[in-house]
């Protein structure tokens, strides 16, 4: 550098594990080589660089809407041009343990509505089940096509101070985002072309083809060529971006509830040459919402007699009616016990420490200690009904207090975590900034994780929240094929 | 196809279209105004009272602005976002319709609408008049002139493609019959001797509104009159924006939809189609101006109405039979 000074020069990984420094200075290896080329890099160079891919997102409408603006404004989610690298071993421990996790979370659903093996050996309350909010009892004895009930799940990742990654949540119902992660390769490749001659990163484009396979496989099984839809709450859902990008990658329709229409227990889609048997919906609406008949009476959104032709066995849904039960952040407490239930097998990733509002001296400890934990409400997402204790103001504590007390079956806390960092570019220089991880695994004839996932971060200093409704930002995450 | 997909494609291109259209009929009307002699307010007024009721509605322009002047009509026509119709808010609705198809339009036409309506937020009539309203104008034509083209090069010219040419036509014809109805006057009555240089002016107005001059000029070598002009932008059979080309291009396309061989109809929207065309093929000028200008705009207004109602019930809309 001649008097200039480069980007990661003045970098401070801080007290926080840091993905890319072991300490100051101090590169950790499967890093150096982008290191060495981000160093290369002219400030005003990667400066333009990024301009041009936000540019490039909103020109091409890569956005999503935000629902406080009746008009449906919309923003494109910030994309910070550093990638998060992770090597091949460690990648192949995450592997497993999703692999692990997930064939115990459709065992368990599997379970409740069938035999409830683990209530009646007292493992889990009784009650908790049945008071769960997306627990759906009208489907006992049901049998899911091919007994698969969650297809697509999302679970959050985590690595705390010491780089232990621990599960946060797992998201069964219809976790977002993958179109991020594949449109934020698409970026990386344009703005760095060069980079991925030199390091060896795994692809992730196959995704949509591994999800269209997935989809015809649940197909009910007299259909030869299934025919695919993918059904949308419509254009001012704040995800309608990705459904549309991936139903565009698919070669799929892209329906709304208004499209469908149900004769003789069958579901068929209006065209301009009359009606289309469909096969399977890849749904991105919520139970409630799906059919009128069923659930929510108010529900424009959904199909009137789409679950009796669910019944009747002659349309496969992804993700089942019913899979939310395993979302509520309750449940989640009791995934490793599953784990050992179902698979006799010890838990490969960790859950972090968590209290249930609903056990006695959990309770008391959550109502004391408030100001140390993080506290959400059980069935609430994207940054929505949570409280970080050691930022809260005390009205704020006195609220979430009051709340736990009405309420305590919905409560949950964790301790709060120092969450890893990665150099994220702000202003014009390189800071730390708190991420997390979300890999996407399909559950079909077999079971595939993309490597990586989409990297979410914390924009806001000293942020522990990445949801993008909440100021987090995304990264292009890279899974090598090597250790370095 | 979709049937919500056929229409939304329908109405995407519709809307484009109509955003030309109406900086159409503003430019020309601007160029009448510029070329008045006394700009007195009451002319001012009666000038744009035509354009106003053949692309906006009058009542509702008057709740909002006291005069009618160039600087409100064009605000009225171009921003207002309480005006259905005004140019924004065509372009807004193409591109929210165009978001409800993204997977079956190309990504070059996505892209480039949504280049062309980012570039029209935050618009002011200051900036318009400030940049030259001709100059504004001229890039809503070519914004969408931009748009077709990739459309054409771009998209697979399948059944959706056939959607976009019908509302295209449709849309087109029916904004060409409200320029010339907007213009009745000019039009009608073959000006008198005093007043030819002022005709022409406008009657060049009129052609060019329609991107008609230089085309008029290689039929019709003489001077420009009433009478032809009228002919060319009706009548003409390979200019493209003719009424007569519209609703054959119109009839082209609702049979290659449904597969229906030429002379024949398998549809309401493809009979009612050929009978307007065969109607504008084989009435003659004399016949349409002893008709009455604006009569003969009236009817072919209905006639596409009448189409558009047509094709909804066929393709977007239908009562869903039982299956057994």
């Amino acid at each position: 550098m001649i008097g200039t000074m480069a980007l990661l020069d003045k970098y401070q990984p801080e007290e926080f594990f840091d993905e890319m420094f072991e300490a100051p200075h101090k590169v950790r290896p499967h890093y150096m080589e982008l290191f060495e080329r981000i160093q290369a890099l002219e400030p005003e160079e990667f400066e333009q660089r990024r301009q041009a891919v936000d540019a490039s997102f909103l020109r091409q409408g890569i956005t999503f809407t935000v629902y406080s603006d009746e008009r449906g404004t919309e923003r494109i989610f910030p994309f910070d041009l550093m990638p998060r690298i992770i090597p091949a071993s460690e990648w192949e421990f995450l592997e497993r343990g999703l692999t692990q996790r997930i064939i115990a979370l459709n065992k368990f659903l599997h379970d409740i509505y069938h035999d409830q093996r683990i209530l009646k050996e007292g493992l889990i309350p009784k009650d908790i089940v049945y008071g769960a909010k997306h627990f759906r009892p009208e489907f006992m004895n049901f049998n899911v096509p091919r007994d698969i009930y969650i297809h697509i799940c999302g679970s959050d990742l985590v690595r705390d101070d010491s780089g232990t990654y621990y599960v946060l949540e797992d998201n069964g119902r219809s976790p977002s985002g993958v179109s991020y992660l594949l449109e934020n390769r698409q970026a990386m490749k344009r703005a760095f072309p060069n980079l991925f001659d030199r390091i060896r990163v795994r692809p992730v484009d196959h995704y949509p083809e591994e999800l269209l396979n997935m989809l015809k496989y649940i197909a009910p099984p007299s259909k030869a060529n299934p025919t695919v839809v993918l059904l949308t709450p419509g254009i001012y859902n704040s995800a309608y971006f990705e459904h549309s990008f991936l139903a565009r990658q698919m070669g799929i329709e892209i329906v709304e509830g208004r499209d469908l229409t149900v004769q003789g227990d069958r579901v068929y889609m209006r065209t301009t040459k009359g009606l289309q048997q469909v096969d399977t919906i890849y749904r991105r609406i919520d139970d409630d919402f799906l059919d009128p008949e069923v659930f929510r009476k108010d529900s424009v959104l959904g199909v009137p007699g789409l679950v009796r032709a669910y019944r009747a066995g002659n349309i496969s849904l992804a993700n089942s009616i019913g899979t939310g039960v395993a979302d509520d952040k309750v449940m989640y407490y009791y995934v490793p016990q599953m784990i050992k239930f179902y698979l006799g097998e010890e838990p490969i990733l960790k859950n972090v420490p968590t209290y249930l509002g609903s056990n006695e001296s959990d309770r008391k400890y959550i109502l004391e200690n408030m100001p140390k934990l993080v506290v959400k409400s059980a069935n609430e997402s994207g940054g929505y009904g949570m409280l970080v204790g050691n930022k809260a103001t005390r009205a704020e504590l006195a609220e979430f207090k009051a709340k736990v007390q009405a309420d305590p079956r919905n409560f949950i806390a964790q301790p709060i975590l120092a969450l890893s960092r990665h150099p994220s570019y702000c202003d014009g220089k390189f800071e730390g900034r708190h991420i997390d991880l979300r890999p996407y695994i399909l559950y079909g004839e077999k079971i595939t994780i993309v490597p990586g996932g989409l990297t979410r971060v914390a924009l806001r200093k000293g942020s522990l929240v990445v949801n993008s409704s909440q100021g987090g930002g995304s990264k292009d995450t890279w899974v090598l094929s090597g250790d370095h | 196809m979709l049937s919500r997909v056929a229409d939304s494609l329908y109405w995407m291109s519709r809307y484009m279209e109509r955003a030309e259209n109406i900086a159409r009929i503003l430019d020309v009307n601007l160029q009448h105004v510029l070329d008045l002699p006394h700009r007195e307010a009451a002319i001012i007024r009666k000038l744009w009272a035509p354009v106003l009721r053949s692309t906006g509605d009058e009542t509702e322009f008057y709740k909002e602005y006291k005069e009618a002047s160039s600087e409100t009509v064009i605000d009225f026509l171009t921003l207002n976002e309480n005006n259905h119709n005004s140019i924004v808010n065509c372009i807004t609705f193409c591109r929210e319709n165009a978001r409800h198809v993204r997977e079956q339009i190309s990504d070059e036409m996505w892209e480039e609408l949504n280049r062309f309506y980012l570039n029209l937020q935050g618009l002011t009539v200051k900036k318009i008049l400030k940049q030259g309203a001709d100059e504004f104008f001229k890039h809503i034509r070519s914004g969408s002139h931009l748009f077709q083209g990739i459309t054409d090069a771009t998209m697979t010219h399948g059944e959706g493609w056939d959607f976009i040419q019908v509302g295209k036509y449709i849309e087109r014809a029916d904004k060409t019959t409200r320029i010339l109805d907007a213009n009745e006057e000019v039009l009608q009555s073959p000006a008198r001797n005093g007043d030819r240089a002022t005709a022409t002016l406008k009657l060049a107005a009129i052609l060019r509104s329609c991107s008609a001059h230089s085309a008029y000029r290689r039929v019709y070598v003489a001077q420009i009159e009433e009478r032809k002009v009228l002919e060319f932008i009706l009548l003409n059979q390979q200019f493209p924006r003719s009424i007569r080309f519209c609703t054959h291009a119109l009839d082209i396309s609702l049979r290659k939809i449904s597969g229906a061989t030429e002379e024949t109809y398998s549809n309401d929207a493809e009979k009612l189609t050929g009978r307007l065309h065969s109607e504008l093929s084989y009435n003659g000028i004399d016949d349409i101006i002893s008709h009455g200008v604006s009569a003969t705009m009236d009817n072919i207004q209905l006639q596409l109405n009448n189409i558009g109602e047509a094709i909804y019930r066929k393709y977007m809309y239908f009562e869903t039979p039982t299956t057994t």
